[in-house]
């Protein structure tokens, strides 16, 4: 086995992990911002219920709500999960779009009245209020905590090995399983380099938004 | 025939009552100075008249119009149409931080563009009628060479200056200041308080809550002084300032002078 092809194979299983990245990232953030409009709803009950689904979401493992979506439908309704990567995806969106909507709550409750007040007195609507001006804002404000939170999901998407998706720790187990332990090892340097765009990437947005302080 | 009609205007915050039976009336062109010390109800007067706060009884009109009765209920884009009579100006300023002076003013009549039904060549004209006001305003108080600058390059009294400029952009009926200089230091009040001052005239119609004596004797048609909701006295400057008639009155120019 040459380091070539170790490097390789790892690869393949970390292209895993980047996709459902991405597709978490994709869908939580809007899902995340609709949890959050429920969690601030005006009308009790909702607002009740939506926080007691995000309790029992941040309240349990992560790896327990990939079992749960991975075999409850086939145990319970006699439908099993055949594709797993689906499986992944539904635990991880629902997952995050839990954390993020506490961020985006706590970003949007952070603006300052008055910002909602001058926009009313102007005659804007209600949408018009929170996409031109409460939006940006909280982009800014929420800029790191999300950035910390996108980066714990690059390296929670090797979770997604416990219902056996295809990742790069299954891929390094199989190394492993043959003797060969260093593999192991070697997809650290995958989250590494991965994380370290990441930061990159977000420093660089941090500094976009630098221009006007809220 | 007086513009402004303000008839018994009520609210109350569970039990407390912070306006009570709040009349008076004010002509077109006029401007209304409200004194009166903290939690006497001045700013919450304001912000009903601004639909931010809804009175619980009473009725207020503007010309012919009546803009707001206790006893109906209005939609959303009825109130948004009626708070168009007034704008208001925030102690705070709250100006839009992400905008630039100049996007700060031309935003909100911009977004009104937007909802109208225009063909192409009437909406080109209506945005060079924007940008046009917007110069002028910028011009008026004395901000042109800010124009491309942020909100938080800004000294307070140039962020406030940018604010009342951006109320006037939606040519109100009424304009409203609350306690515009309150968070201001005191070397950068006066720059606010001229450029309300040369706003008056012609027929722009005010009302100005302040703790400024001096700005109000000055620039006043009409005082109001309230204390704990009521309108304690009304008058002329001359009047409330020279010859208070009410004890209250009196008691509270004397601990400001």
């Amino acid at each position: 086995m040459t380091f070539q092809q170790v490097t390789l194979s790892l690869a393949e299983g970390f292209l895993e992990n980047c996709r459902l990245f991405l597709e978490t990232l994709l869908f939580s953030i809007p899902l995340g911002l609709i949890i959050s409009f429920g969690s601030m709803s005006k009308f009790k009950p909702l607002s009740f219920l939506v926080k007691i689904f995000v309790w029992c979401i941040r309240g349990t493992p992560l790896m327990l709500q990939l079992f749960v979506v991975f075999y409850v439908p086939g145990l319970l309704f006699d439908t099993p999960m055949r594709d797993r990567m689906l499986a992944a995806l539904i635990a991880f969106v629902i997952n995050y779009a839990c954390y993020f909507s506490e961020i985006f709550r706590g970003g949007i409750e952070s603006i300052s009245k008055g910002q909602y007040e001058a926009g009313q007195v102007l005659g804007l609507t209600k949408t018009q209020i929170f996409f031109k001006i409460i939006l940006l804002q909280v982009v800014k404000r929420i800029m790191p905590p999300m950035s910390n939170e996108i980066i714990t999901l690059v390296k929670d998407t090797s979770l997604a090995r416990v219902i056996a998706v295809g990742e790069i720790l299954l891929a390094a187990e199989r190394f492993a399983g043959k003797g060969l332990i260093w593999p192991l090892f070697y997809t650290g340097a995958y989250f590494l380099i991965f994380c370290g765009l990441l930061t990159i990437l977000f420093g660089y947005l941090e500094k976009k938004l630098s221009y006007f302080k809220s | 025939m007086s513009f402004l009609k303000v008839n018994h205007l009520e609210k109350h915050f569970g039990p407390t009552r912070v306006l009570e039976d709040i009349n008076f009336e004010l002509e077109k062109g006029q401007v209304l100075v409200i004194i009166g010390s903290s939690g006497s109800g001045k700013t919450t007067l304001l912000r009903c008249l601004n639909f931010l706060e809804t009175a619980n009884q009473g009725s207020f009109s503007v010309g012919d119009e009546i803009l707001f009765d206790a006893e109906q209920t209005y939609t959303d884009k009825q109130i948004r149409e009626k708070r168009l009579k007034f704008g208001l100006v925030f102690q705070s300023f709250n100006l839009f931080p992400q905008y630039t002076v100049r996007q700060n003013i031309t935003l909100a009549p911009k977004l009104m563009l937007k909802e109208k039904q225009l063909t192409a060549e009437q909406r080109k004209e209506s945005l060079a009628q924007i940008e046009q006001k917007a110069d002028e305003l910028l011009e008026s108080v004395g901000l042109k060479d800010r124009q491309d600058f942020y909100p938080c390059q800004l000294s307070g009294g140039q962020q406030q200056r940018v604010a009342i400029a951006r109320a006037l952009a939606m040519s109100p009926e009424i304009l409203c200041f609350d306690e515009p200089t309150s968070a201001l230091d005191p070397e950068l009040t006066g720059e606010v308080l001229r450029v309300i001052q040369s706003l008056k005239g012609g027929d722009r119609t005010m009302i100005v809550v302040t703790h400024e004596m001096g700005f109000a004797r000055d620039v006043a048609d009409r005082v109001i002084f309230m204390a704990d909701g009521v309108i304690e006295e009304e008058g002329t400057p001359d009047e409330v300032f020279g010859n208070p008639k009410s004890e209250k009155t009196r008691a509270f120019l004397a601990g400001v002078h």
